[in-house]
């Protein structure tokens, strides 16, 4: 590790710009203070990895509409209260009345529908291919109880399609540091097709500063080459938990899916079967996207085009007290881990 | 501007309405300090203290309501250097509230003001409709022997940092209790009279101390950076975790740093005394995990900054939002 450290610190090579997608490692690589320990010569980037932050204005204006409903109650995680939509965000929206609850399971959501069975619980079902496996779970109890007063919004959305859409549309990334979580799900084997189409060395690492660190050494390693490596191995395997993906299979289908900044990427989402209408609160053609600041510059910073410090309102007006965009608001968010953790450009 | 769950983080909303709403009305210049008490002249100096206790669920592991609203006004005190003599409290009862937990309740007040050497002396009680609800108010007033001058203000360069124990374990325990989770984790809930006691007497120069509540031992020394200009430097390696504690944050994604203690100081002392320091608080009951835990470095730019475990160096901001659910 003292070498890895040495060698990253050192790095006189030709420029590397690595991309995280996972906003687990946003948050760690800030936490655990990395940016200062790579030579300029080494940029990491901030990907789409915070399902809040690529969440579209659409779905968060449909949640403050349901929670305003009598009789209704929108379940969410926290990060997502704070987070506007067109005018509102739910936390405003349950300042004026709304009914919002916020859980740490999905699980929860089972308890409250079978205790209040003439109120609708709607779960503000938002997350990657690492979420999606426990909204249907959920659906899974709630089907086998006959629970009938529990819905969900989804804005479920999966990587590999947004990390083709950044290659082709954007480029300028010379390796991913592919997202530990979403792998446990999926496998390894996904990254294969993009590494060899676009030329680009993948390392799936976990979230411990050690395992961070050496996947980006490998990835400077690896700069230039068709490469997946796996070095989160206690964990992922090459083709996946195929139980997780068959369950998920079973509720939902892909789908194009509306992400903020980037329009509407096809296959890209997931969307409850139609012989599962009932569950669904509504999810379909949530896709318009109008943030509320038009000098927000969320879009440009969640493609990783610029840095969150290049934008002109990054620190004055928009601070996690007074955030002008999703990725101020999240913990997961490029701008917030850059603001409170001090990740800045190296 | 509506009142949302963010104002009662402790954190920068929190500091936030202070200065907006209640500061414009309430101007006595002593208040203006911000300290956690009150420390008024006169034939001898007094501080003076208040704190309200909101906690649900009222019993926990470790604690209760009635030892909590007496540790975190005693603690006040004893932060400000004062010695602690006299209590009010003041309960705001909820329409159903059961008298057997009351009288529990009572009783762990009265134990736990007798271990920290202070007198119940005035007393209110009010109902209100609601749902079974206890909430308590505590003001405390205390003694301040001549030469105590710990402030937050007072961080020099070179000072050593120390926290008394565990952090987070409230914080922890409280949540698991309302999240319905069982774990060994208990409040830490206690005075630190002892403690203070100890390190006064053997002369340790205390620069700043400050009991490590609501917003965590991140959001105390932020506030001590501030206050003196400063900037402190942690190292991730020395903070007190407990292993329970350390898991459990890492279950649900919490930052034991800006989680609240309700037992637990740090203080800021002069560097030839941190080993002194240290000794005083581990040989106290409530000190036994007390550790150094950083450095005031300069003063180019005021702000906590954190060696991390991997050998990086990042800042550690202050709470921003709602953090957790409310702990006292």
């Amino acid at each position: 590790m003292t070498d890895v450290r040495a060698f990253l610190r050192d790095y006189g090579g030709p420029p590397v710009r690595l991309m995280e997608v996972c906003g687990t490692h946003t948050a760690q690589i800030a936490r655990c203070g990395i940016p200062g320990m790579l030579s300029p010569a080494i940029r990491l980037i901030s990907g789409p990895g915070c399902p809040v932050c690529v969440t579209v204005t659409a779905y968060l204006d449909r949640l403050v509409a349901l929670c305003m409903e009598p009789d209704t109650t929108v379940l969410t995680f926290g990060d997502l209260m704070r987070v506007r939509g067109s005018r509102r965000s739910l936390n405003d929206a349950k300042a004026a009345g709304g009914r919002v609850r916020m859980l740490y399971s999905p699980m929860d959501a089972l308890k409250l529908a079978r205790e209040n069975p003439g109120r609708l619980y709607v779960f503000a079902a938002v997350g990657f291919e690492t979420t999606a496996p426990v909204y249907a779970m959920l659906l899974e109890r709630a089907e086998s109880e006959g629970i009938g007063n529990l819905k969900l919004l989804t804005s479920l959305k999966t990587m590999p399609p947004v990390i083709e859409w950044i290659c082709t549309n954007q480029g300028g990334v010379d390796g991913f540091l592919a997202p530990g979580h979403v792998s446990v799900i999926t496998g390894s084997r996904i990254f294969k097709p993009l590494s060899d189409r676009f030329g680009l060395p993948f390392v799936v690492a976990g979230f411990e500063g050690e395992q961070i660190l050496a996947a980006v050494y490998a990835l400077v390693r690896l700069r230039g080459k068709k490469k997946v490596l796996n070095l989160y191995r206690s964990v992922v395997t090459e083709r996946g938990n195929e139980t997780a993906q068959q369950a998920v299979r079973r509720y939902f289908e892909p789908c194009g899916a509306a992400w903020r900044g980037m329009g509407i990427i096809p296959g890209s989402g997931m969307i409850l079967r139609p012989e599962y209408a009932r569950f669904d609160a509504g999810s379909a053609g949530l896709d318009e996207d109008r943030g509320f600041d038009a000098r927000c510059l969320c879009a440009k910073v969640l493609t990783g085009a610029i840095a969150p410090t290049s934008c002109p309102m990054f620190g004055c007006e928009c601070t996690p007290r007074t955030p002008r965009g999703a990725c101020m608001i999240s913990q997961e968010g490029s701008c917030y881990n850059y603001f409170v953790n001090g990740r800045g450009p190296q | 501007m509506k009142i949302t769950m963010a104002h009662g983080s402790g954190g920068k909303s929190t500091s936030d309405l202070i200065e907006e709403v209640f500061r414009r009305s309430f101007t006595d210049p002593v208040l203006a300090e911000l300290d956690d008490s009150a420390v008024l002249p006169g034939a001898e100096k007094i501080a003076v203290t208040t704190d309200s206790f909101v906690v649900k669920p009222l019993f926990f592991p470790g604690g209760d309501i009635g030892r909590l609203c007496v540790c975190g006004t005693v603690n006040d005190l004893l932060m400000s250097g004062a010695r602690p003599r006299y209590l009010t409290c003041g309960f705001i009862l909820e329409e159903g509230a059961e008298t057997g937990d009351l009288e529990r309740i009572a009783a762990s007040m009265a134990e736990t003001a007798r271990e920290a050497g202070v007198r119940i002396v005035a007393g209110d009680t009010k109902v209100v409709e609601g749902a079974g609800g206890v909430l308590i108010n505590t003001a405390g007033v205390g003694f301040v022997p001549p030469g105590i001058s710990a402030g937050p203000a007072n961080c020099r360069d070179g000072d050593a940092v120390l926290v008394s124990g565990f952090l987070g374990e409230h914080h922890a325990a409280i949540l698991s209790g309302r999240m319905g989770i069982e774990n060994e984790i208990r409040s830490d809930c206690a005075p630190l009279g002892g403690m203070v006691g100890a390190m006064l007497e053997d002369g340790v120069r205390l620069h700043a101390m400050r009991d490590v509540t609501r917003g965590g031992l991140a959001t105390v020394l932020g506030e001590f950076a501030s206050a003196s200009r400063c900037r402190i430097e942690l190292d991730e390696a020395a903070l007190p975790v407990s292993e329970q504690v350390r898991g459990f944050c890492g279950l649900l994604g919490l930052d034991p740093l800006y989680m609240g203690n309700e037992g637990k100081m740090t203080a800021v002392v002069a560097a030839e005394d941190a080993e002194k320091a240290l000794s005083c608080m581990r040989s106290h009951r409530y000190g036994e995990n007390a550790a150094i835990v950083g450095r005031v470095v300069g003063r180019d730019g005021p702000g906590v900054c954190m060696r991390t475990r991997l050998g990086g160096l990042r800042v550690v901001g202050p709470l921003y939002g709602e953090g957790l659910p409310r702990i006292c």
